[in-house]
């Protein structure tokens, strides 16, 4: 249970922290874009309600069940940033994983060595998805959520693969072989939509693709950096606590 | 190499085996835990949880709508 602790707290720490910086983050460019982009699906929404409505359609008045939502405002922002910081955890779990794993073979991780696996967090969940799948605004045409779901774990999974062979791998030559499944998802590439484009004018979808990107690099490098520093504070506040005195 | 070999199978004759073995389930739930969240908030097909995740989605370039 001991090495639980070990392993949650240092996440639950860096993730409340990280999630927080990703929300402000969000509100400089990503959050903007995603509003903005929801007043085109809006008003395109209407157009498709006035049609049916024109068509003499008796559910157009009435109120269609809806599942939940959050109202835009506080209580949207609120949710977000409670999302943010679930996602934050649930990364910062994995990070911990490793580094409680580093730490049991002696390698300890201080927060310039989580710089990098924040990095690697990156390439693996952001970078190497988008290559494929680049971040979209709400209203773009795409394909099939099902296919560009499953081409996203696998992308993840296989970059997660080659960065773990590449770093880790013994003897060194097999490193080399981290190549592989890095390359694979790309080769066999990621499900696109028979259209490109959007409802929200192209300028604004690239945009977001950058600004997505950049606010997700800042994230997990916070993420990287602060969840090996927890671990190395936890781990001196644990020493101080057991030595003898 | 072969020295490799030869710690690892040190390792595993040793009496630490089970206490190791113990050892990597809190390791190894705490991944599940992790990839659970995951999961939960990026590509669960719930509609509350697509609600409400909606902004974290579409920043984390999670496959979205």
């Amino acid at each position: 249970m001991a090495l639980l602790g070990r392993i949650l707290l240092p996440a639950v720490i860096a993730g409340i922290l990280s999630g927080a910086l990703l929300t402000g983050l969000q509100h400089i460019e990503v959050i903007p874009l995603i509003y903005q982009a929801e007043t085109f699906e809006n008003s395109a929404a209407a157009v498709h309600a006035h049609d049916h409505e024109a068509a003499g359609g008796l559910e157009a008045g009435a109120p269609e069940s809806e599942p939940w939502a959050p109202d835009d405002g506080i209580e949207r922002t609120a949710i977000t940033l409670l999302a943010n910081i679930v996602a934050a955890v649930g990364f910062a779990l994995l990070l911990s994983v490793a580094f409680v794993l580093l730490s049991a073979k002696g390698r300890s991780v201080v927060w310039r060595g989580g710089l990098l696996w924040g990095l690697a967090g990156f390439g693996i969940f952001n970078l190497a998805p988008a290559l494929g799948l680049p971040p979209e605004l709400p209203g773009s045409e795409a394909a099939a959520l099902d296919g560009r779901q499953g081409w996203w774990i696998l992308t993840v999974v296989l970059t997660a693969l080659g960065l773990g062979l590449i770093a880790f791998a013994r003897p060194v030559y097999v490193r080399a072989l981290g190549v592989i499944p890095l390359v694979i998802p790309h080769v066999i590439g990621a499900p696109a939509p028979e259209h490109h484009g959007g409802l929200a004018p192209q300028e604004m979808a690239e945009r977001f693709v950058y600004a997505s990107l950049a606010t997700s690099a800042a994230f997990w490098l916070a993420l990287g950096a602060l969840t090996a520093f927890a671990h190395g504070r936890l781990a001196r506040f644990r020493r101080g606590r057991t030595s003898p005195a | 190499m072969a020295t490799a070999v030869h710690s690892t199978a040190k390792k595993l004759a040793s009496p630490d085996t089970a206490r190791g073995v113990r050892r990597l389930w809190p390791v190894f739930f705490a991944a599940l835990l992790g990839l659970s969240i995951i999961y939960g908030v990026g590509l669960a097909n719930s509609s509350a949880l697509h609600n409400a995740a909606h902004d974290s989605r579409h920043s984390l370039a999670f496959p979205c709508h």
